[in-house]
């Protein structure tokens, strides 16, 4: 290995480390405020890299009928639990948060299709149709068990995943898709070293996105009530915050940015219905050198996660992952060295 | 095991040995599958349902067994019986290596971290040329008795079937033994385990590699039975498939291991014929519907089918019929020191929260066959003490000497071997083990046997010994006549005294006792303190931190009070009571 090399590998690590970083700061924003590693994150990705590459052939992406499916799901669970309280008379509001909301990107989506529109009109589309997709699979499926441990969560999370992967399967099938760069053309670093625009352009997106998220959560009001649930979620109900209404936030906060991603990676690499598993996976080890709480950490992480895998890849393209994973082992090590050694009681699952 | 269980048992066993006499090979093969699956989910149950920890990885352990036997046949023409051998080593040495290193994580990174290796050892198998990449190793010898080779379905089915049994007699002995003891507690903690002197850590690995070694047999049954393996049925979705037959059933109890096999395999089965009807892709669906069926389960039945079961009322064991008996010794008891020598002496402790001085500089000492009180106003370090006494919590400077020997340093387990005892200001007991298992554990420093004598049922004398002395020692308290009952069903007040009655089953010459007598009603108090004196009159020497003032001062030789962390004095219970200082640090009077 000499040293152009080692900057192309660099270069290449950074991309996907950008990646994985506004990937990790959606699993964290989740985590902290409801407790659920939400597996199924990279899925929602890849459901919006393949929608951009329906718009791309011109034909209807398939992910409408998935919103709409998990929505008409969302609004029998809603309407069932109004049914049993005796509360119909909220009928219409359910209604409307819960069909007509996810409905509206469905509508745009069907819109935009099979015009010629600009690219950014696609884009855009893409990534607010599956916005939509984590707060509804969090109502039907983790909202009833909100208050069960984090094991009971982290399971039924997987088990979303998998529900995910085999709708992904049904709605996209088992082609693969690639799409054009957003951006086309290189451009040469001092030294003569030539990158990409689509490299650039997702590095670039992940320095504004985290700084916007910083000032989200720094500056407003929102962003301080989901800290606050995250910290002590008993003393954020206390003082007026809703735990369902943060929770769908940061639901919606985390789809939004899985949606990003999805649009970065499609020109890169070939998606299929199941590519999300593997990013939203390493972004977990990127979360978890951040303990599952610190951003700035797991944007660290995020970019040592990257680097790992692209140095990795250069040796054994086959293993590279099984590196990734294997850097998890002593991060973990290091974190039960540094946590304080407060007694807690096992997790039980059938209590 | 009550009567009634018996029976079921006992008939479930002859329709399992009747069933190929009447089922096609279709079923038999299936019932096949049920019963290596049901291995892999036994042990889930164990290391999950009992042992708290959760692995989303078995089906690694079942690759890694499955691939080592069919290497080992394959390529050098190896007998299957080394191939098991080879197979269970190749798996206890990778869980021991995995265990080792993950196994002291806490809360939900130990589950996430088996994600990780459970990914990266199937990944593996892919992607070693000797293993024949994706396309697995196919060819591999079935599994022979004598000159008898097992081809058919039916003649596996009695070599598979025989085998469950035996995992399962083996781990329901185990179970109610001493280390079962010890690996039922561990949901309780650390420190609990600790304070009867055992290693949590070791207890865990030992569990985690019985759970890793049924994953084994299951993967050597698989691939002979199979006769091909390749990558995908050890990946994480496999995993998560076990981990869904183990919850189906219910981890609460081992049968739920065999029950949950049955209804998903039950389930994949008539989905293959169903899901096509429904839908093109349908074949490729059971995913979905696997996850909706966890989903559910989830949501609305944790307990899995055994907790239906037991809820109905049959699951609650009544008294055990003991076998009949021989008389055993009891166990030995250590010597305890003469009244009057010296048997505690801390100099100087102190220990620090961060910027926070909860100890500052305390010293006193106490001799054997006394009962010294510890007491202060709230928040004045009293049960942080005990911890550094105990060795629960490290000490930040200080000494502390037991029996002649300075435990400042040494682990809480070594501690409490030594013969020293305690209870918990918050009980620490396994609410659903009955008081006399929970007062068993106490023994546990006091006997040997292993997992594996316990399992084969080597360890009766043992046994009747321990279950003598936890009987000795609940009479003790008076709770003999409830000794079967939960621990959980007693008040808290009744807890804490049992907490003693564990205590006491370690044989201690001290007794280290925080605050027994809170939630007790006055008749209890005065049982209470009658026990106390019985004790030292027997020679055991008590620590004891008590709010109750009335109860301390009846009681104790002498006193030590603390206030902001600091010894304010020390002194017999007349003299503590007149001095100023204690009267305005309680009070708040101007001295």
């Amino acid at each position: 290995m000499n040293w152009d090399v080692a900057l192309i590998l660099t270069v290449g690590g950074l991309a996907t480390g950008s990646v994985y970083l506004l990937a990790g700061l959606g699993l964290v924003l989740i985590f902290s405020v409801t407790r659920v590693v939400f597996v199924p994150f990279g899925d929602i990705a890849a459901f919006a890299a393949l929608s951009l590459a329906a718009f791309e052939t011109g034909t209807t992406p398939p992910t409408i009928g998935l919103v709409l499916t998990l929505a008409s799901l969302a609004v029998v669970a809603e309407l069932w639990q109004l049914m049993r309280r005796r509360e119909l008379a909220r009928m219409p509001r359910v209604l409307m948060v819960w069909g007509l909301l996810p409905a509206l990107p469905c509508l745009a989506a069907w819109w935009v299709t099979g015009r010629n529109l600009p690219a950014i009109a696609g884009i855009v589309a893409s990534i607010l149709l599956v916005v939509p997709i984590a707060p509804l699979i969090a109502r039907i499926a983790l909202r009833p068990i909100a208050d069960a441990s984090v094991l009971v969560l982290l399971i039924a999370s997987l088990a979303l995943h998998f529900l995910l992967s085999g709708l992904g399967l049904l709605f996209f099938g088992p082609e693969g898709s690639r799409t054009h760069p957003l951006v086309a053309g290189a451009t040469t670093l001092p030294g003569g070293f030539p990158v990409s625009m689509q490299v650039l352009l997702m590095i670039a997106s992940a320095i504004v996105l985290s700084g916007l998220f910083y000032l989200l959560f720094e500056r407003t009001l929102h962003g301080k009530a989901l800290r606050a649930t995250a910290i002590n979620r008993v003393g954020a109900r206390l003082v007026g915050i809703r735990p369902a209404r943060t929770a769908a936030l940061a639901y919606g906060g985390g789809s939004l940015l899985a949606g990003l991603i999805g649009v970065l990676i499609a020109p890169v690499t070939t998606i299929y219905y199941d590519s999300g598993f593997i990013i939203g996976l390493k972004a977990f080890v990127a979360a978890i050198i951040g303990g599952l709480a610190s951003y700035p950490l797991t944007a660290l992480g995020a970019l040592a996660v990257g680097l790992v895998e692209s140095f990795a890849s250069f040796w054994s393209g086959a293993l590279k992952d099984v590196f990734v994973f294997g850097t998890l082992i002593p991060v973990l090590l290091l974190r039960s060295l540094l946590a304080s050694r407060i007694e807690e009681e096992e997790e039980e699952i059938d209590e | 095991m009550t009567r009634f269980g018996s029976v079921v048992a006992a008939a479930i066993v002859a329709l399992l040995a009747l069933a190929p006499l009447v089922l096609g090979s279709f079923a038999v093969g299936l019932l096949n599958d049920v019963g290596i699956g049901a291995l892999v989910a036994l042990g889930l149950v164990l290391l999950t349902g009992v042992g708290g920890l959760t692995s989303f990885g078995q089906a690694a352990f079942v690759g890694i067994a499955a691939y080592a036997s069919a290497w080992l046949t394959t390529t050098h023409g190896a007998s299957p019986w080394f191939g098991l051998l080879f197979a269970l080593a190749a798996t206890g040495v990778s869980a021991c290596l995995i265990g080792m290193l993950t196994l002291r994580l806490g809360g939900h990174f130990l589950p996430l971290s088996t994600i990780a290796w459970g990914l990266s050892i199937s990944l593996l198998f892919g992607n070693i040329d000797a293993l024949g990449r994706h396309s697995g190793l196919s060819n591999i010898p079935p599994l022979h008795l004598g000159t008898m080779s097992l081809t058919t379905p039916e003649s596996v089915y009695y070599l598979i079937w025989p085998i469950f049994g035996l995992a399962y007699w083996f781990i329901h002995n185990l179970l109610n033994s001493r280390p079962g003891r010890a690996v039922r507690s561990l949901r309780g903690g650390a420190t609990l385990l600790a304070s009867v002197g055992a290693d949590a850590f070791r207890v865990r690995l030992t569990l985690f590699v019985t759970a890793a070694l049924l994953a084994g047999i299951s993967g050597w049954l698989y691939a002979h039975t199979n006769r091909f393996v390749s990558p995908s049925p050890f990946d994480l979705r496999a995993s998560i498939e076990y981990l869904l037959m183990a919850v189906a059933g219910g981890l609460g109890q081992l049968a739920g291991a065999l029950v949950g096999a049955g209804l998903v395999f039950l389930v994949k089965n008539s989905l293959q014929d169903l899901l096509p009807l429904l839908s093109q892709r349908g074949g490729q669906l059971d995913g979905v519907a696997f996850a909706i069926l966890f989903l559910v389960l989830l949501q609305h039945a944790r307990g899995g089918m055994m907790g239906f079961v037991s809820r109905r009322g049959q699951g609650r064991p009544g008294a055990p019929t003991l076998p009949a008996r021989r008389p055993v010794p009891a166990l030995l008891r250590r010597s305890l020191p003469a009244p009057g020598t010296p048997l505690l002496a801390v100099a100087g402790a102190v220990k620090h929260f961060g910027g926070l001085v909860a100890v500052n500089d305390v010293s006193f000492a106490m001799r054997a066959g006394e009962i010294v009180g510890l007491i202060g106003p709230n928040g004045a370090g009293k049960s942080t003490m005990f911890n550094l006494i105990t060795g629960t919590l490290p000490m930040s400077a200080g000494q502390v000497e037991f029996l002649g020997r300075d435990i400042s340093t040494a682990p809480q387990r070594h501690i409490a071997r030594l013969g020293m005892a305690r209870t918990f200001q918050h009980v620490k007991l396994r609410p659903k083990m009955s008081l006399l298992d929970n007062v068993a554990c106490g023994a546990y420093a006091r006997t040997r046997c292993g997992m594996l004598a316990s399992g084969l049922r080597l360890n009766r004398a043992e046994e009747q010994q321990i279950h003598d002395e936890a009987m000795r020692q609940l009479t003790r308290i008076g709770l003999a006549d409830r000794a079967h009952e939960q621990a959980g069903s007693l008040p808290l007040g009744t807890q804490r005294i049992l907490e003693i009655a564990r205590a006491l089953a370690a044989d201690p010459v001290l007794l280290v006792l925080d605050e027994p007598a809170a939630g007790l009603r006055r008749q209890e108090k005065a049982a209470l303190g009658e026990l106390l004196r019985r004790l030292r009159a027997d020679g055991i020497s008590i620590l004891i931190v008590e709010h109750d003032m009335a109860f301390v001062m009846k009681l104790v030789d002498r006193l030590v009070v603390m206030n902001f962390g600091a010894k304010l004095v020390e002194g017999p219970p007349a003299e503590v009571r007149a001095n100023r200082a204690v009267q305005s640090a309680y009070l708040g009077a101007n001295p």
